[in-house]
């Protein structure tokens, strides 16, 4: 069975969980022996683009000190034979065409998507 | 039954925050009437809708005390759907995240919920005829 994972909710408890919990569950999904690849689409394109930092957070004396690193995350995911799709036309609206993004991404125009669909047995929206 | 299916759900919001959960329930429910395999991995604050320390309060704006508020707690919802799958010839089995409830700290569940990992959710997903994500907006 192959599955297709999208990923639109972006940076939900990114913070908390120090890391996107879907990126995190397709880790662990292909660990366990899943087919699986993944289309960022939405605000999650972000989370390809590459230098992000989101360290510093703190609470009185608390620091956070595993900050989420999410560019790593995908990256990671491509280096486990996942095939990460990114949709162009997000990047486009949100500015991040020229962008520096990790390396392995596949883009992929809107239109071309109903055909990575029908590429996998089933599609799960997140 | 011919057209017994077997349905896997993926919920992932917490109770009490968002109408996408009663929803989902209801959806199950369908299921649970028509005597369906039905497997759900509960993901994130989806676990804890089946903690089993949920109580019901008064409500002092309605002006009912505990017993006629008769406040809805997911978890009965949960034993309740149990129960009409199996009634009806079917099964609910449910299973948590175990390291989402870990952070939350919801170890407490009612009866016929087990402790899995994202593993569970691929094997139970490759024996269903369908799977419905439900995932957090």
């Amino acid at each position: 069975m192959k599955i297709l994972q999208v990923i639109e909710s972006a940076y939900r408890a990114t913070q908390e969980e120090q890391d996107d919990t879907i990126v995190w569950i397709s880790h662990a999904m292909k660990g366990a022996g899943a087919e699986l690849n993944v289309l960022l689409r939405g605000n999650a394109v972000n989370y390809a683009v590459d230098g992000q930092d989101a360290s510093g957070l703190s609470f009185g004396d608390w620091r956070q000190t595993q900050p989420p690193d999410l560019a790593r995350d995908v990256s990671g995911l491509v280096g486990k034979g996942v095939e990460v799709y990114i949709d162009q036309e997000d990047l486009a609206e949100r500015g991040l065409e020229g962008a520096k993004l990790v390396d392995g991404l596949k883009p992929i125009a809107r239109v071309d998507i109903p055909s990575l669909f029908d590429a996998h047995d089933q599609i799960w929206h997140w | 039954m011919a057209d017994r299916k077997t349905l896997t759900f993926a919920l992932m919001d917490p109770p009490f925050e968002s109408a996408r959960t009663t929803t989902a329930l209801r959806l199950i429910d369908i299921a649970a009437r028509r005597g369906y395999d039905i497997h759900v991995f509960a993901y994130e604050g989806a676990v804890c809708m089946p903690f089993s320390r949920q109580a019901p309060h008064p409500n002092a704006v309605h002006g009912h005390d505990v017993e006629e508020e008769n406040h809805p707690l997911p978890k009965d919802w949960e034993a309740a759907l149990m129960q009409e799958a199996k009634k009806n010839g079917g099964s609910l089995d449910w299973v948590n995240c175990g390291l989402c409830v870990d952070e939350r700290g919801v170890g407490e569940a009612i009866e016929g919920v087990r402790r899995g990992t994202p593993g569970d959710m691929v094997s139970m997903a490759g024996e269903s005829d369908n799977t419905l994500v439900i995932g957090t907006r």
